[in-house]
């Protein structure tokens, strides 16, 4: 083979088979289940590097496209790969690497038949993702997308003798699959009955306004649904504590990304002649998204349920990003309009790399615990200090705190909001300060909670008595996290690389990129418009932070002393305190409860005075349920009902109809 | 300007404000006493509770872990920061840079968020409490604040602090309405971020009504003292942030070392007039029920709003 | 921006109005109510001395003078009075919850300043902004009549709604002609007294104030 010739698409097309090879390997290897995870994984997590490195390469290269051999007859499968694609090829090899690594050491001691189903269904799936990202027409597209579906689902199931789990997955397929269907309408649309499906063809299409219009509602509630967007959310919290938790981490982490990019790609590159009234629509979707699931994350106490709220929130604040660049685009500000979209992509990649850390620390703890109960938790930073130093990087980033990588992101949005004067349109412009408002009300909620998840499962004192002593994770899995916390930290400290890549993209995409005085400031600082209105410089952040607290603690030790004793804790002089007088995940949920009380269904059980054992119970719902899922399904179940009356079970009414419609063909078609 | 004046600027006011800020929080004391017709324990009070509790051996609970030790130190760094960015005393700091109006809320998040997995750390009933108040004030004042600071960067259009006190101290005055809304959004938020009256009170451990104090229970000794040292220089870094955005009057220019001795006088007149405000303020108004809480920063939030709104309607 | 000392001293007028509007819209004690009411009139006449000076119409400093005996000193006197002989100082009982309200006020003001928006471009004097806070002062007066249980803060609102009237009439248009005037704080004043010997009356009938108890008014 000539490797000398070869251009990024080449490259990935290799890795994903090479992928799909070492999951059929695997599933070979059922006997020996020391060589999956000890080879299997561990070489699955280098394609991963080597198909991240081939994303980055490919954000810098022009596009390079090519013909699979393989397909239908007369429907080849076409690929292609440009900026957006690589970044997202990025994304995908950067995050999967650490989670691999993660579960090699995760799945050790599972069973070998389920251990090589796993490892296909896993592996599978990564390929599936890579082709998604790559795919240049709708058919390549949905087949690709379908079996990524496909594969996660036999993965959130894996567990299946739960029929808690079995329930969860098929709540997945289904909306899934409502997601699918709308995409594929899109494509339909955007088709108009003449020439093919490749995105050539659909990309040079010319619309009427009203059916671009609706090819972009299509396309935003079909990739809305995958990403987790609000109406269509209820997959995520059922699916990810299903799943186990490095699927989790894929799932949450990347998979939610490829909705991201399918979104990005359709209205961005193949509708085209964006509005600002749609992006209005994604802008107030954002928000409300963000807010509701960040509201929702903080009444969890099953940590990976709580850890999927958050997704929905990130998925939010990603769209505020993207409704902000559309809103500027569709005004004729092309420029301000990058800078929205370098935010909500730079949260991409972000949310991946933070949120798969998280899962992946929450899969430490119940491993080692046997425990998503929050509220069984409680001190487990003295048996685990390393995976309680990575979920702490984990829990700072994801509440956009600095000098770490969240806060880049949100700080991007702001800014992107701050160009609001520039928009005609009074009410408009009034609108887009108060979303960054809701930006900064849900990045303070996410503070609040991850305080509640770090502060009750790590700190404090534990609740109840373990089963056995818990033990910090594994080599693999602790070098799994680790990855993920230097991807927080590089990406938090030096974000002026990245900005560049992804203004690489925009130019590719929207045909401006940012001012060329941005992008002359330096590596140090991150100035998106210009040095006088806005600067920030997370290195010199971290560094005085650092020297201040180096120094101080000199200071005061040769100032003064440093003589330290050990005593009960003082707590006011209370004397009777157990560590069930700490907050429960619930309580500390309760002023969030109180002040935001409509937007929840709360459910309370209140003992009687007299109860001689008072129990209190409460539980939390979600009103959609009730509101639109319950009569949407009691619907299709009347309709049904009516439908089923067509079966009669002889077989010669079931002739008698199939006659009718040949007879009414006949009469159509005369 | 060069760069040594620069650095020269940047650790005197560095330097200067990190001195000063218990003195700040003496003089509001001294204040409130005299307001309340008592005698009070003199401006110099603070820095003799400094100097007590670094003597102090350190007691530590069984069971703290590390991050309970190393959060005292984290908090003093991050306010350190703080006042170093903020242009007390002029405007052409090295550091300012490094964090606009945005990073420095994002700064408070952070030290909000260390202080209060401190508090969680020993697993108190008070320190849990503690925390979860701290965290429900703070994400009911993070919007109101960033919607303050909103207002005076699309006056300014910019997020940079020495920016915006170029463009409203150093032109010919113009009166900004907006600026009005903005200003009392800020007090509010002011008052819930210090652990003021009417949403803590500073000086009681009543424990139905503490907040701060309910976190930084259980430390003692250099710790509590680096806290309480932290706290004072969170508040005189606010009271600068609104010095510098509401009445920036004064602040010297880029390496100007003529308007240094100016800088210095009005920044202490200032800086009285605050602290003397700020004491009445809490004489004159009552601790609020933990739950008015939403309410009074809800107000703060929507007056910022407000204020956005208008500058949109009156001043473009 | 470059307008002149007396439009900017406006502008801010107009800030501190609605500023005002907000506080009485969420205030919830009738005496501070009614002391914000005294405020915002005196307001109201600081501008209206603005722009009589800056315009040079005389019967302007008439009206500034009018607004100041009627509603900063005659009426909020009788309000206070009528407190004091009702003995109605409570906290005022709000329908909906302070936070809702405040959203609420808020989407209000994004309403009126669009409205006013198109208006303002045909308007002549130098403060065409004005108008869209006049129109956010006289919109959440009434929300805040709406909001309220307690007959005395409706009448403050209502009050408080010809406030934002009277400036909507001096910033944007240079006053009223004096006799509309002269019409319109008799109509106030006397409005005011008459609701006061409603007050009694309703008090009497149903021993309480709060406008509840007049839905069993209607007819069925």
């Amino acid at each position: 083979m000539d490797f000398v010739s070869w251009r990024p698409i080449e490259a990935v097309v290799t890795l994903a088979v090479i992928w799909i090879g070492l999951g059929v390997i695997g599933l070979a290897l059922m006997r020996t289940p020391r060589l999956i995870t000890g080879a299997a994984f561990p070489v699955g997590a280098l394609v991963s590097l080597a198909l991240a490195a081939t994303g980055l390469w490919a954000i810098g290269a022009p596009p390079s496209a090519a013909i699979l051999p393989a397909g239908l007859p007369d429907l080849p499968f076409h690929v292609r790969i440009d900026a957006l694609s690589g970044f997202f090829l990025l994304l995908l090899g950067g995050v999967s690497f650490g989670i691999s690594l993660f579960s090699s050491g995760y799945f050790r001691g599972n069973g070998g038949q389920r251990l090589g189903l796993l490892c296909l269904q896993y592996h599978v799936f990564l390929a599936s993702m890579a082709f998604v990202l790559i795919a240049d027409d709708a058919y390549l597209f949905m087949i690709t997308w379908e079996s990524m579906a496909l594969s996660s689902y036999f993965l959130v199931t894996t567990e299946h003798h739960q029929e808690q789990n079995r329930k969860a997955g098929f709540i997945y397929l289904l909306v899934a699959h409502i997601g699918a269907l709308g995409i594929l309408l899109c494509f339909g649309v955007l088709h108009g009955g003449h020439g093919d499906y490749t995105f050539e063809a659909l990309r040079a299409a010319n619309l009427s306004g009203f059916w671009a219009t609706v090819a972009f509602l299509l396309a935003f509630f079909g990739f809305g649904a995958k990403a987790g967007m609000l109406p269509l959310h209820v997959w995520l919290p059922e699916a990810h504590p299903a799943a186990p938790s490095p699927v989790s981490a894929l799932m949450s982490g990347v998979m939610l990304k490829t909705a991201i990019y399918g979104m990005v790609r359709v209205i961005y590159d193949l509708i085209g002649g964006i509005r600002w009234e749609w992006g209005l629509t994604v802008l107030l979707f954002g928000a409300a998204t963000s807010l509701f699931g960040v509201l929702f994350a903080l009444m969890q106490h099953d940590l990976k349920r709580l850890l999927a709220y958050h997704s929905v929130e990130n998925i939010g604040i990603i769209l505020i990003g993207i409704g902000l660049s559309m809103v500027f685009i569709g005004s004729g500000h092309p420029v301000a309009g990058v800078l929205g979209l370098i935010a909500g992509l730079y949260h991409t990649l972000n949310h991946a790399v933070f949120k798969g850390l998280l899962f992946l620390g929450a899969g430490s703890i119940l491993k080692s615990t046997g425990l998503r109960n929050l509220n069984e938790m409680g001190g487990l930073i003295r048996y685990m200090p390393h995976t309680a130093l990575y979920f702490l990087v984990g829990a700072l980033a994801i509440s956009a705190l600095p000098p770490l990588n969240g806060f880049v992101s949100e700080w991007l949005t702001f800014q992107a909001s701050l160009q609001a004067p520039l928009l005609e349109s009074s009410v408009v412009r009034s609108l887009v300060p108060i979303v960054a408002a809701v930006l900064a009300l849900s990045g303070a909620l996410t503070g609040m909670c991850f305080v509640k998840v770090y502060g009750i499962a790590f700190l404090g004192q534990h609740r109840h008595a373990f089963a056995e002593q818990p033990r910090e994770a594994s080599g693999w899995e602790r070098a799994g996290m680790l990855w993920l916390t230097l991807a927080c930290f590089a990406l938090g400290l030096f974000p002026v690389f990245m900005i560049g890549e992804l203004n690489k993209i925009c130019l590719a995409l929207i045909g401006t990129g940012l001012s060329d005085e941005a992008m002359a400031s330096g590596w140090l600082w991150l100035a998106p418009t210009a040095s006088a209105q806005a600067s920030y410089s997370p290195v010199v952040f971290l560094l005085v932070i650092a020297a201040v607290f180096g120094l101080t603690f000199l200071v005061v030790r040769l100032v003064y002393h440093g003589r330290l004793r050990r005593a009960d804790p003082w707590d006011c002089g209370f004397p009777a305190q157990t560590s069930r007088m700490q907050d429960s995940a619930d309580a500390f949920g309760q002023p969030i409860r109180q002040i935001f009380a409509p937007v929840y269904l709360i459910h309370r059980e209140i003992p009687r005075a007299d109860d001689p054992q008072p129990v209190f119970r409460q539980s939390v719902e979600d009103r959609h349920w009730y509101a639109m899922y319950l009569p949407i399904a009691r619907l299709t179940e009347f309709l049904s009902g009516h439908i089923g009356k067509l079966q009669q079970g002889r077989i010669s009414v079931y002739l008698l109809y199939s006659f009718l419609t040949l007879i009414a063909l006949l009469v159509f078609a005369q | 300007m060069n760069v040594t004046s620069g650095i020269i600027f940047q650790v005197l006011q560095s330097v200067l404000v990190v001195l000063i800020a218990p003195l700040m929080l003496g003089w509001v004391n001294q204040c409130r006493a005299w307001l309340q017709n008592k005698s009070g324990a003199g401006i110099w009070q603070p820095y003799k509770v400094l100097h007590k509790l670094f003597h102090k051996d350190a007691v530590l609970a069984h069971n703290a872990s590390p991050l309970f030790r190393v959060t005292p130190y984290i908090l003093f760094g991050c306010m350190w920061l703080a006042v170093g960015i903020v242009p007390v005393l002029a405007t052409s700091l090295p550091f300012a840079p490094a964090a606009d109006v945005i990073a420095l809320v994002g700064l408070f998040a952070l030290a909000r968020v260390f202080i209060s997995l401190a508090g969680m750390d020993v697993g108190t009933s008070f320190g849990s409490m503690g925390a979860r108040r701290e965290m429900m004030i703070g994400f009911l004042a993070e919007p109101a604040m960033l919607m303050t600071l909103f207002t005076a960067s699309l006056i300014s259009h910019s997020t940079s602090l020495a920016t915006i006190v170029e463009t409203l101290g150093h032109r010919e005055f113009v009166i900004y309405p907006s600026m009005a809304f903005a200003a009392v959004a800020f007090l509010m938020v002011l008052l819930a971020e210090n652990a003021r009256i009417p949403i803590d009170n500073p000086s009681t451990h009543l424990e139905l009504t503490m907040i701060h104090e309910a976190m930084i229970l259980e430390y003692s000794a250099r710790h509590l003292a680096l806290i309480e040292w932290a706290a004072s220089l969170k508040l005189t870094a606010y009271v600068a942030i609104g010095i510098a955005i509401f009445v920036p009057w004064g602040i010297a220019g880029a390496g100007d070392w003529i308007g240094l001795p100016i800088a210095l006088a009005a920044l202490v007149l200032k800086l009285v007039g605050a602290g003397a405000g700020l004491a009445l303020l809490e004489t004159v108004s009552a601790k609020m029920r933990i739950f008015r809480a939403p309410e009074f920063l809800g107000t703060a939030f929507m007056l910022a709003t407000l204020g956005m709104l208008i500058h949109f309607l009156l001043e473009r | 921006m470059d307008l002149p000392f007396h439009a900017q001293l406006i502008n801010l007028f107009a800030a501190l109005l609605l500023l005002l509007a907000f506080a009485m819209l969420t205030q919830r004690r009738i005496l501070s109510l009614i002391n914000l009411f005294a405020a915002q009139g005196f307001v109201l006449v600081l501008s209206t001395l603005v722009v009589a000076y800056s315009t040079h119409q005389s019967h302007l400093y008439y009206s500034a003078m009018l607004t100041l005996v009627l509603k900063v000193l005659l009426l909020p006197w009788i309000m206070h009075r009528l407190i004091r002989a009702l003995n109605v100082r409570w906290d005022v009982e709000t329908l909906i919850n302070m936070p809702a309200t405040m959203l609420i006020g808020i989407v209000l003001v994004i309403f009126a300043f669009n409205l006013a928006t198109p208006i303002t471009q045909f308007a002549g004097t130098i403060n065409k902004s004005t108008l869209g806070i006049a129109t956010a002062c006289i919109l959440l007066a009434f929300l805040m009549m709406i909001t309220r249980r307690k007959a005395v803060s409706q009448v403050i609102g209502f009050l408080a709604m010809e406030n934002g009237l009277f400036f909507a009439a001096t910033s944007a248009t240079y006053g009223m002609p004096m006799v509309v005037e002269l019409g319109i704080a008799l109509d106030v004043l006397v409005g005011t007294l008459i609701f006061g010997v409603f007050f009694f009356h309703i008090r009497e009938t149903f021993e309480s104030l709060d406008i509840h108890h007049l839905e069993k008014l209607k007819e069925r």
